[in-house]
């Protein structure tokens, strides 16, 4: 896996973006890069970055999150240490960005640095089994209000498609024909196929980028 | 659409609303709820609905009732404050027999409170919340299938009855993500005669409205909207009964609590506890016989509620005190652990409730 200095994750809420921003960034760590992780959600107050800094911080990255993360405060508010990511060459940064076009809004002030330095990667995180992104059409549709929002292009697609619980290698299999198709629509490489770390033993796909941390909210059975 | 979607129960009620033909949404922003209005912003738009973020919520229970009284399949949604807001509205829709679904996606209270879950709007559903002699028919889901399913429902027998139809859910339902379905889903739909379309010059007008100057005439009103009532009642009442069979003790919760409760009650069963769930869907009507006849058979019952006690006093009331009950509560939006809920039910076996 070959990386930019900088990786933003952007998507339609519920897509996945801060799961797989924690997993990349561990993942970097891993490989020894020296790395920070910044939580840019403005819309939810719940499933933060912050959830897993535990985590984070055992694999030695740095988390920026904002002020009032995880503290049922619901005070939109970006933090000043974020700009540490665009400012700081010698990180690796790892972005979560909000959902959506409104999520992303908030990435629009850091856009004109990111730019200059030109060593970055916009992955836009697909799930085609997730409501309102269930055709390559309408992910599309998602991806421009995104860009027009943060007035940043993505560069990539990943292929975060699942049915949480449910899922199987068949899931992901099943959603190829989905990816390529965005793929082909939007222009833009798929960086990777995405699986929770068992199922992603039985892809025979080149690229399968596997979570091995998947933050569990609620661990019931079905009504 | 895939066979299966990976939904929050936000989302659920709101694509499940859309497909029982509701074309006009109107409400204002509060977390945890905010999905709702956000899926049907991006939706309404498309297919010729209707999408209106009022100035408040005062303004967006009026806007349901002028649509309800047009006929149209209507809808908003809030969470516990903002419920509190609209009842004054929610008064006004019952007592002009029109059709509603009003969501309430519950936080922790009361006043401000905060934005995690809770059941703490119990009272406030099943026993009024606006002034006046009226009922809701209040859903209480506990899955984020039943989000959906119980959206399409509430839309009919809103229609069937004339009534409010309440969705009761809590923040962890609105928020929490499960692969659903929405195939074999059927949409019944109801002839409005009453509704106020336009004589066209053609028949007399319809009228809607819920003042009666004359007391005579205000109580018939109140009289016949209590019959209907009755109706409700005697057909209406969901429920879910589990291990129930050779149960000797009953555990009663709904929603997220029945979830937490169904693992404690699967751990008591591992060491011997012989004890069941009664999961109320229909908050009101309340599924009286069950809990009668469960009191016959059971040596007493806990609740497991997201607030102080509240459907507990409904489990004395539908059980005439046959047997004792516990309270099982966590409030504030907190949740009881399974571990917290089989500790109450080695108590009741006990004998200490």
């Amino acid at each position: 896996m070959n990386h930019k200095r900088l990786t933003l994750f952007a998507g339609h809420y519920g897509s996945g973006k801060t799961n797989i921003a924690v997993n990349y960034a561990i993942r970097l760590a891993q490989e020894g890069k020296h790395v920070c992780i910044a939580d840019l959600d403005i819309v939810n107050p719940y499933f933060r970055t912050k959830d897993s800094a535990k985590e984070l911080t055992d694999a030695g990255v740095t988390l920026i999150s904002p002020q009032f993360a995880n503290s049922n405060v619901d005070l939109p508010a970006l933090p000043a240490e974020a700009y540490r990511l665009v400012q700081d060459k010698g990180i690796y940064g790892v972005m979560d960005i909000g959902g959506d076009d409104r999520g992303a809004y908030a990435l629009g002030r850091y856009v004109p640095f990111i730019k200059e330095e030109g060593n970055y990667r916009m992955i836009f995180v697909a799930n085609c089994c997730r409501p309102l992104t269930t055709t390559a059409e309408e992910a599309l549709e998602v991806m421009r209000e995104i860009e027009a929002a943060c007035g940043l292009q993505f560069t990539d697609i990943i292929n975060n498609s699942n049915l949480g619980p449910e899922t199987t290698a068949e899931t992901v299999i099943e959603s190829l024909a989905y990816i390529q198709k965005l793929s082909e629509l939007s222009g833009l490489p798929v960086f990777a196929h995405t699986a929770e770390s068992n199922i992603a033993k039985q892809l025979d796909l080149p690229d399968v980028f596997p979570l091995h941390l998947q933050e569990k909210y609620f661990d019931l059975p079905i009504a | 659409m895939a066979q299966k979607v990976l939904m929050k129960g936000n989302e659920a009620i709101a694509e499940a609303a859309i497909r029982a033909g509701c074309r006009h949404y109107f409400g204002y922003p509060i977390t945890p709820q905010t999905e709702i209005a956000a899926y049907m912003a991006k939706k309404m738009p498309k297919i010729g609905g209707v999408f209106l973020q009022a100035e408040s919520e005062i303004a967006s229970i009026n806007m349901v009732y002028g649509a309800a009284a047009a006929g149209m399949r209507v809808m908003t949604s809030s969470s516990s404050p903002g419920i509190s807001l609209k009842a004054e509205g929610l008064s006004y829709i019952a007592g002009s027999d029109v059709p509603a679904l009003v969501v309430n996606v519950q936080r922790g209270g009361p006043g401000l409170g905060g934005i995690q879950p809770s059941q703490s709007d119990y009272f406030q559903a099943t026993k009024g919340g606006g002034h006046g002699d009226y009922r809701m028919i209040v859903l209480a889901p506990a899955s984020v299938q039943e989000m959906a399913s119980l959206t399409i429902k509430g839309f009919e027998l809103a229609d069937k009855y004339l009534m409010t139809s309440m969705i009761l859910a809590d923040g962890t339902i609105g928020q929490m993500m499960e692969p659903i379905s929405f195939e074999d889903t059927e949409i019944k739909t109801f002839e409005k005669p009453w509704a106020l379309t336009g004589t066209k010059c053609a028949r007399k007008h319809n009228v809607v409205n819920s003042l009666y100057l004359k007391p005579e005439e205000l109580e018939v009103k109140n009289f016949e909207r209590f019959e209907r009532y009755k109706v409700v009642e005697e057909n209406e009442a969901m429920w879910e009964e589990y291990m129930m069979e050779d149960a000797e003790y009953c555990v009663v919760a709904f929603g997220i609590a029945s979830r937490v409760a169904k693992n404690a009650v699967v751990s008591a069963r591992k060491e011997g506890i012989k004890v069941g769930l009664i999961r109320p869907i229909t908050l009101w009507p309340f599924p009286k016989q069950a809990l009668l006849e469960a009191a016959d058979k059971v040596k007493g019952f806990v609740c497991v509620e997201l607030n102080m006690g509240q459907m507990i006093e409904d489990v004395r009331l539908y059980t005439q005190c046959k047997k004792p009950v516990s309270l099982c509560c966590r409030c504030g939006g907190m949740i009881p652990s399974p571990e917290e809920v089989l500790e109450s039910i080695r108590k009741a076996q006990k004998g200490e409730f």
